[in-house]
Formats: structure tokens, sequence, C-alpha cells
């Protein structure tokens, strides 16, 4: 095992948790603003997937592509919010996650429907394929890199939205006292409207870019969803920062631990049965993570202390 | 006799008549239907004592689900290919005995609800959602990436496993056993929530300071009851592998624990027979809608949401009143 070996994995790992962060950042401004857990985040990252592969089959643009991912998720999530959520705000977490349920049936089985079962795919660019020379002599993929700088780049942009526009003061005010601030004149439901499809957006936007690495299939989106939920409970819910740190913290323990756990045992035990269970613990190595900061810290790294 | 009490007799009078029926009209696909039908109605009794009089709404069910599934499935894989579990430090067999495999079944989910359970309750509300589902993910990986017991391919046992004095291949006597199965468990069910541990779970869940206050833990109690809840939806787990005589990580999915939940919202949460009435509603519009459009996830989505914004209590709640002593 060499150090560029090592080199490419930590950054694999980046890149998984950049795009983590792109789902758990919706995820945790939708529950701090809104208090409302959203199961069918998943299905926007979906959505965005499906409006991406089928834009860049049409017209052959992968920027425009991307544009229609994160324009259809956000328009998504903007019908969804005024239809179903906004009925959900005052009602306990058991109906919002029932109704959310169902908002996943929803959506999958529609794309399925419209789409049909096969997966589709979304080819990476020209200008962006190919590999790309490091210092220190590590050859990496050029999209690969581009989707961490473009992460790195979203999450400062939505830092500078927070701290320093005035949505963003609405958003902390709306966080801490939503009452307060539409007695200020603030109209809480344009607000609630926009920050759900802001999360929406950037969902769909998650999803077009990790489509054009894997397939855009129904049902891709539950997975990143539950992970985004591990990013959450370590990070601590409605902090950006928790949610940036949580989730470069997942991407590499899942990248690293999936490589480093099966040559560990490998010290140990002969190598065929090394791989199988080095594997079968590394699936679990995120969510022992979350068991650790959980015993340490059960708000998050960066929540709120009750 | 209150309205609920109409509702919980005719559920079970129904439970009892349709597949007689189907045994004098000879059609036993209604009789595996109805099996089906019970063995999820027991695994939402389950969580209903975690959600509806713990008020813990677990979002990863489907882990003591697949646990019962898998400790029914590796036993018999055992026994059926003469291989021992563990040579060492002693020897342990597989089994073909339906009575070994329950209570394998309910100690092992009853063992990951108390692990589960003590890093969960740590956190409560919208966090205790998130961490159960993503345990629940943890165990279904992990279950996909062990390749010892099949893997993503899950298991196949020839033949359906034994009980003393039925003949459990007959799709009847399967089906009683299992209704049996339920009603026992319904009535320990009605029993426990009568139990001063109980009614202090009761309390733990809408005042949790006040039970403090008079010298008990809440969380203690709230584990219990997790506890408990886990070990009878392992025991579902068990009998609905045995009904397919087929155990694999799909009974692990979230997916899996979002169902179980639906079972106990539809029907009604915190009330005895909500998760029969729900299971049983469930079985059928699987079957129905089913049978119209290959995509009916679509429909019963709309359904559950028309449940979640417009009725209240669930389809027991609906007809019953508002029947619960302790709201």
């Amino acid at each position: 095992m060499t150090a560029i070996l090592i080199a490419e994995q930590v950054l694999n790992g980046l890149q998984f948790g950049v795009m983590l962060f792109l789902m758990a950042a919706g995820l945790t401004l939708i529950f701090g603003v809104m208090g409302l857990i959203n199961l069918a985040h998943g299905s926007l990252y979906m959505v965005g997937a499906f409006a991406a592969a089928t834009i860049a089959g049409a017209t052959g643009s992968f920027l425009l592509a991307l544009a229609a991912a994160l324009i259809s998720a956000a328009l998504a999530g903007a019908l969804v919010e005024l239809v179903v959520i906004r009925r959900l705000y005052d009602r306990d977490h058991l109906d919002q996650v029932l109704a959310t349920f169902a908002l996943i049936l929803i959506f999958s089985e529609g794309t399925r429907w419209l789409f049909g079962s096969f997966p589709l795919y979304l080819d990476i660019p020209a200008w962006l394929s190919g590999p790309v020379m490091l210092p220190g002599g590590i050859q990496y993929p050029l999209y690969r890199l581009a989707l961490i700088v473009l992460g790195l780049l979203i999450a400062l942009g939505l830092w500078l939205l927070i701290s320093h526009t005035r949505i963003g003061v609405q958003i902390r005010a709306g966080e801490n006292d939503r009452e307060m601030i539409g007695a200020l004149g603030v109209n809480i439901s344009r607000l609630y409207t926009l920050v759900f499809a802001l999360g929406a957006g950037l969902a769909g936007l998650a999803g077009a870019l990790v489509g054009a690495i894997q397939s855009v299939q129904v049902g891709m989106g539950e997975p990143v969803l539950i992970l985004a939920f591990v990013v959450i409970v370590i990070g601590g819910i409605g902090s950006i920062k928790g949610a940036l740190i949580g989730a470069l913290l997942v991407g590499l323990a899942d990248t690293l631990g999936g490589i480093f756990l099966p040559e560990l045992l490998k010290l140990f035990t002969d190598p065929a049965k090394a791989t199988a269970t080095g594997s079968a613990f590394a699936s679990m190595a995120i969510y022992i993570l979350m068991a650790v900061v959980l015993v340490w810290r059960p708000t998050g790294l960066f929540g709120a202390r009750v | 006799m209150s309205r609920e009490a109409l509702v919980n007799s005719a559920a079970l009078l129904l439970l009892v008549a349709v597949p007689v029926w189907a045994l004098w009209a000879d059609e036993p696909f209604t009789i595996t239907l109805a099996t089906r039908a019970v063995i999820f109605a027991l695994a939402a009794a389950g969580l209903n004592i975690a959600l509806g009089w713990g008020g813990m709404v677990s979002l990863g069910h489907a882990v003591y689900f697949g646990l019962g599934g898998y400790a029914m499935g590796v036993l018999a894989f055992h026994a059926q290919n003469y291989t021992p579990l563990m040579d060492w430090p002693f020897t342990i067999t597989g089994t073909k005995s339906m009575p070994v495999i329950w209570l394998v079944a309910m100690i092992s989910s009853a063992v990951a609800a108390l692990v589960i359970g003590l890093l969960a309750l740590r956190t409560s509300g919208v966090y205790f959602i998130m961490i159960t589902l993503a345990f629940g993910q943890m165990v279904f990986f992990f279950a996909i990436s062990w390749p010892t017991y099949g893997g993503e391919d899950g298991l196949s046992i020839y033949v359906r496993n034994s009980f003393p004095g039925l003949n459990t291949l007959v799709p009847i006597e399967f089906y009683g056993l299992c209704l049996s199965v339920l009603c026992v468990i319904l009535f320990l069910n009605a029993r426990l929530i009568r139990s001063p541990f109980g009614l202090a779970l009761n309390a733990a869940r809408q005042v949790p300071h006040r039970v403090e206050t008079v010298g008990m833990n809440p969380t203690r109690l709230k584990l219990s009851a997790l506890v408990i809840s886990g070990a009878v939806t392992g025991l579902a787990g068990a009998l609905f592998a045995d009904l397919n005589r087929f155990v694999s990580p799909t009974m692990l999915s979230w997916q899996m624990s979002g169902e179980i939940m639906v079972f106990v919202i539809i029907g009604g949460v915190g009330r005895l027979f909500g998760p029969v009435v729900g299971a049983c509603l469930f079985v059928l519009l699987e079957h129905f809608l089913g049978g119209v459009s290959e995509y009916w996830q679509v429909f019963l989505g709309l359904v559950l949401l028309g449940i979640v914004l417009f009725g209240h209590g669930g389809v027991v709640g609906m007809i019953a009143g508002r029947g619960r002593t302790h709201d």
C-alpha cells in the first residue's frame, strides 16, 4: 500500500463527503428552520438525476443538464411544500414521517411509471473527463476533483448566504423564533417555501453530479438520504458547519474503512476470509462512528446543547 | 361494550371466519394472504408497544423483524445441512423446531433492541428517528456483505419448520398457529398496558419529568418497552421467514421498517387492535391495488397521504372515536 493510493482514497472520501454535504445541508436547514423531518429528500435527489439525464440526452449539454436538475428539483420541492409539507409543520414527527414516506412511494413509483425500471446513464462531458496530474505524482479523475471543488464552493456560498444576506438573517431568525419574525413582518410561509426549494435544489444538484459517476435509477436517493441522516446526527441538527464536517467525516470513514479494514485483518487471518469479514465490517464503519459521537455528544458535534 | 371493543371483536371474527371460508371454498391462496396479514399484524403489534405506549418513533424495526427471520434461516440452514452452528467452545447444532427458533429469534432481537436502545435513547425526537433508521441500515449492509449466510441472495429453506402436534405444511394449520401466537401476544399486550409497568410507561411518554420526580427512570422504562417491542417483532420475523421458507436482507431494509410503521399508523397508534386492522388493510390494498396496476404503490402513497392529512387516529380511531383513556 503506497502513499499515492492512500492519497487517492482520501480524495475519494472527500468527494463522497462533499456530495453528502449537499444532501445534508438541505435536510439540516429544513429541520432547523421548519422543525420538519423530510424522508422524501432522497426523492428530490432522484428527481434531479432524472431531469439531468433527460436533458443531457436531449441537448447533449452537461451544464444545461445540471441547471435542469437544480431547477426541476427546486420546483418539485416548492410544489411538494405548497401541497403537502406545509400542512405538516404543526404535526408531530410521526405524521411527518408517514406523510413523507408516502411521498417517497409516490415519487419512486411515479418515476418508474414515467421512465421504466432500467437505469439511465448520464455521461461525464469531454471537457471534464480524463485524469489530471496532481502535485506529488497523483493521477486523479478530473471530474471527481471538479466535484470536490464545486462542493466546497457551494459550502462557501451557503455560509455567505446564511451569515451575510438578508435572507440568511431571516433563516437564522426563523430557527430561533418563528412567531417573532412573523410579527416583524417577514412572510413566513414564503420563507419556508424558499428554504424548502433551496434544500431541494441542492439535493437535485447532488443527484445529477453523482448520477454521472453512478447510474441514474429509481431508489437511488434513499441510501444517500440515510447517510445524510448519519451526517446530521454527527454534525448536529440545524448546523451547516456541522453538516460539512459530519459529511467529510462520514465520507472519509466510509471510503477509508472499505480499503483499510480488509488490509488490517489480513495481518491476522487468511486473505480471502479477511476480505469478506473486512468488507462486512467496513460497511458498518460510519455507523460505529455515529455511535461513538452519540455516546460522547448526544446532540452532535455542533448541535445546540439542551 | 365500547365501540372499540366492537371493532376489535369484528376484526378477530373476520380473522377466524375468512380462512375457514377459504378452506371450505378451497382457496388456499386466501389462507396464505391471511397468514401474511396476521404475521404483519404481529410485527406491528411489537412496534406498537414502543410507538403507541412508549412514544418512541422507531424507524428501524426491520432490524428485529430481519433478525428473527435470520434466526430461523440460520438455525434451519445448519439443520438441513447437518453442519454445526459452532464447534468451539461447545457444539451448537441447528434445529427445525419452531419453539426453539422462536426463542432464539426473540432473544436475539431483544439483545439488538437493548444495544440500539441504549444508544438511541440518549437522544429523543427527530434524532431518535434518524438513529434507529441509521442502525437499521447498518444491519442491512452487514447482512448484504456477510457471505456466510447467502449475503444479498438470502437463504432458502427446503421444508417449513415443525411444531409439535401440527403439520405446518398444511396452510390452515400454519395459519392457526400464527393466529394463536398473535392472540397470545395481544392478550399479554393488553395485560402489559394495564400493569404498573404499562402505566408508568404511559406516563413516561407524556410527562417524563413527573415520572422522574416520583423516583422512576423514564429512560429505563422506555428501554424495557423497546426490548419487549423488539422481541415481539423478532418473533414475527421468524414466522414470516417460515411462511416464505426464505429470508433475505429485504426483511432488514428501511422500506420494511417504513411498512411496519405504516401498519401501525393506518390501524391506529396506541390501540390494541390498531396494528391488526392496519396490517389486514395493507395486505388487502397490496392485493387489490396490485391487481389493478403495476404501479400500485403510487395509489398506496396517495391513500397514506390522505390518512395522515385528513384522518386522525387511524382506522380504529376513526370508527371508535377517541377511546384512549390515557390521552
